[in-house]
């Protein structure tokens, strides 16, 4: 008898701790999700301090609603099984309202329909893959721009500026690197030029030595790499000791310090070439945030204000629907333009940007990458 | 053409060495106690670590000449890295030197994720890296084409026989070395002979651990960079040699490393680099199915 009793008071108080904790929960909990550790934590790291940051802005200028946000980490280390996994975290238990990630387009792709299904919304700032926003999804939107227009900017000043005929095509055989090549490769059949190599590498590895030997004897006079720094990097230094001088040309995972640091130094990187999306740091709505995150001794490099504008569209969209369910913001964010710190955004109703904005840039020998003219 | 094929022979034999050096550890461990010790690849990558202490080391000692610099590295890096493979077989095998075969195994699971996870927080998750050492190549023209050989590969090359050649010795000549064979022919009699086989044992992980230190040393020499992952698809490759030249046998992972990496090269030169792994594993099991004890292993006889 008493121990029914216990139990009782037991599951009383269990129960109204539920209710607690659900009372005490004013704040609008948002997920920043990305490869925190593993060899592309650099990504992550950017996604974070971009996000905590507009965080703290939007939560000093009366947050959403009247609530402030309330950040979590969730760590996919750019293995698409553990994206899977943090995104059931994400909604069943730390209950986000709308998630900033992921990075890589393998793990945005089966995340992003977990989040669908649970009804929020989910910006990446840096999955360019066109798959992730042409499956139906609703409430998946991007900050950046797709493989298929990435690709396209780099055949084409691969064609008319660098005017090579030779082009070896190399990627790394995931969801974002062949992406990202093979839209590359198809613009290049496009403009009337066939590729003379087109192979895959292993991430993870370090020695691409063989394959280089291959590119060297195809006499290519660009190699094309769809990939991410940690492959680039000892890629093109293996490149230049076996005597190949032909330009390294790759997209938008290359954007990061470490790709020097991988490369072995700047000698390696110099004249690199790479897509990105128009230099952000150049523009003028995101004068303030960049020097406040210089002033803290952190150098906005890469997708930090790519993911501090996607928290800025989150909030934008929450306090235009009047709610954080994600059915109504995804529809206000479809009608709506946002202003941001990378400038005034919008998106179709596929949820890609309306306008992208992809540039070439050049790594210098100082290690450092500027937005070629 | 000519060219073409010597250049993945020496991209191979490099690689090919690299692994050798590694599967040395896996190869005398199994030979002695019949456990594969999982965690020696995360071995090979603190190793990798220390490397770049040791050369930081180095130049905040204002040694900047290329052999003081790398004898004084390879020295810090294999005794330190020693000192993990004995405290490793101290906390995690010796208390289960007789429970089941399996629960070492899993202890050295553990042991692998557990220094993945330290390394990562002791020195972040980011990629690491150094800066060039020996800079130049050697370039060979023969016929049309021509081969450049990087001093590193030849470092490396010349490093890896010195290395192996020095264990062999070890191994063959001395008393340590034979007392070594002894526990690896029959633990039982060694002891029974008076020969301190525990002791023996922790002498073959601290040998594992200083090979795995010389790679580690020449791979970052080498590839310059490297994460708290790396230890992953190279302890794999390794292993694969070990198993290749059949476990148990010194030569035998020497050989398999070599074979491996030769095979990896000319397969992704001649066909496609998208499929290597897949060769060389199919290799592994055509090997294996008309030589279960692998190309210089001993046929496993049950002894009565």
């Amino acid at each position: 008898m008493s121990q029914i009793y216990r139990k009782g008071i037991l599951a009383l108080a269990i129960g109204s701790a539920l209710s607690f904790s659900s009372l005490v929960q004013a704040d609008v909990v948002i997920g920043v999700a990305g490869p925190f550790t593993g060899a592309n934590a650099a990504y992550g790291e950017q996604f974070w301090k971009g996000a905590t940051l507009a965080a703290e802005d939007i939560n000093a200028a009366g947050g959403i609603n009247g609530e402030k946000i309330k950040l979590v980490q969730g760590d996919d280390a750019c293995e698409p099984k553990q994206a899977v996994a943090v995104a059931n975290r994400l909604v069943d238990s730390e209950k986000v309202k709308a998630v900033i990630g992921h990075f890589c387009s393998s793990n945005t792709l089966p995340a992003s329909d977990i989040y669908d299904e649970a009804g929020i919304i989910s910006i990446t700032p840096g999955s360019t893959n066109p798959q992730i926003t042409e499956r139906g999804l609703t409430g998946v939107f991007r900050m950046c721009g797709r493989d298929d227009q990435q690709g396209v900017v780099a055949a084409n000043y691969i064609v008319d500026t660098l005017k090579a005929k030779k082009v070896a095509v190399i990627h790394d055989k995931d969801a974002y690197g062949q992406g990202l090549a093979d839209a590359m490769k198809a613009q290049l059949a496009k403009r009337g030029v066939k590729e003379v190599l087109y192979e895959g590498l292993t991430r993870g590895e370090k020695d691409f030595n063989s394959l280089v030997t291959k590119i060297r004897s195809s006499g290519a006079e660009v190699v094309y790499f769809g990939g991410l720094h940690p492959e680039a990097g000892p890629l093109v230094r293996q490149m230049r000791e076996q005597g190949v001088n032909a330009k390294f040309v790759s997209g938008d995972g290359i954007v990061s310090a470490d790709m020097v640091t991988t490369a072995g130094g700047p000698q390696y990187t110099k004249g690199v070439l790479m897509t990105f999306g128009a230099d952000p740091l150049k523009s003028p709505a995101g004068k303030g945030v960049v020097d406040k995150l210089r002033a803290s001794g952190y150098e906005p490099e890469g997708y930090t204000l790519y993911s501090y504008a996607s928290l800025q569209a989150v909030a934008a969209a929450f306090n235009g629907a009047g709610s954080t369910e994600g059915e109504a913001a995804s529809e206000w964010l479809k009608s709506h333009t946002v202003p941001t710190v990378l400038g005034e955004k919008s998106w179709d109703g596929k949820g890609d940007l309306k306008v992208s904005d992809y540039v070439m840039y050049e790594w210098d020998d100082k290690g450092k990458y500027n937005q070629l003219p | 053409m000519d060219g073409i094929f010597l250049q993945q022979l020496i991209n191979g034999l490099t690689l090919g060495s690299v692994y050798g050096l590694i599967a040395i550890g896996y190869t005398m461990v199994y030979g002695i106690i019949g456990m594969i010790n999982f965690a020696h690849g995360d071995v090979y990558m603190v190793s990798a670590y220390l490397a770049a202490i040791g050369l930081a080391l180095m130049s905040f000692f204002g040694l900047h000449s290329f052999p003081v610099m790398i004898l004084g590295t390879l020295i810090f890096s294999v005794v330190v890295t020693s000192l993990y493979g004995w405290a490793i077989e101290r906390i995690a095998y010796k208390p289960l030197r007789n429970s089941t075969r399996l629960a070492p195994l899993i202890s050295a699971i553990g042991m692998s994720l557990i220094l993945q996870n330290y390394v990562q927080l002791a020195q972040g998750a980011r990629q690491q890296g150094v800066p060039t050492l020996l800079d130049g190549a050697l370039r060979l023209h023969i016929g049309e084409g021509f081969v450049i050989i990087t001093y590193t590969k030849i470092f490396i090359i010349v490093a890896s026989i010195v290395g192996m050649g020095l264990l062999t010795y070890v191994i063959q000549k001395t008393t340590l070395g034979r007392m070594c064979r002894a526990t690896q022919q029959d633990r039982k009699m060694a002891q029974i002979l008076g020969i301190n086989t525990d002791r023996v044992i922790s002498y073959v992980f601290i040998i594992g651990a200083a090979m795995a230190a010389l790679a580690g040393v020449l791979i970052t020499m080498n590839y310059g960079t490297f994460d708290f992952y790396a230890g992953f698809i190279i302890g794999i490759k390794a292993f694969t040699a070990a198993v290749l030249g059949g476990i148990g046998s010194l030569p035998g992972a020497m050989l398999g490393g070599i074979i491996l990496g030769v095979s990896e090269a000319q397969f992704a030169g001649l066909v496609n680099s998208d499929y290597k792994d897949v060769f060389s594993f199919s290799l592994l099991v055509l090997i294996l199915i008309f030589r279960p004890q692998g190309l210089l292993g001993k046929p496993h006889v049950a002894k009565v």
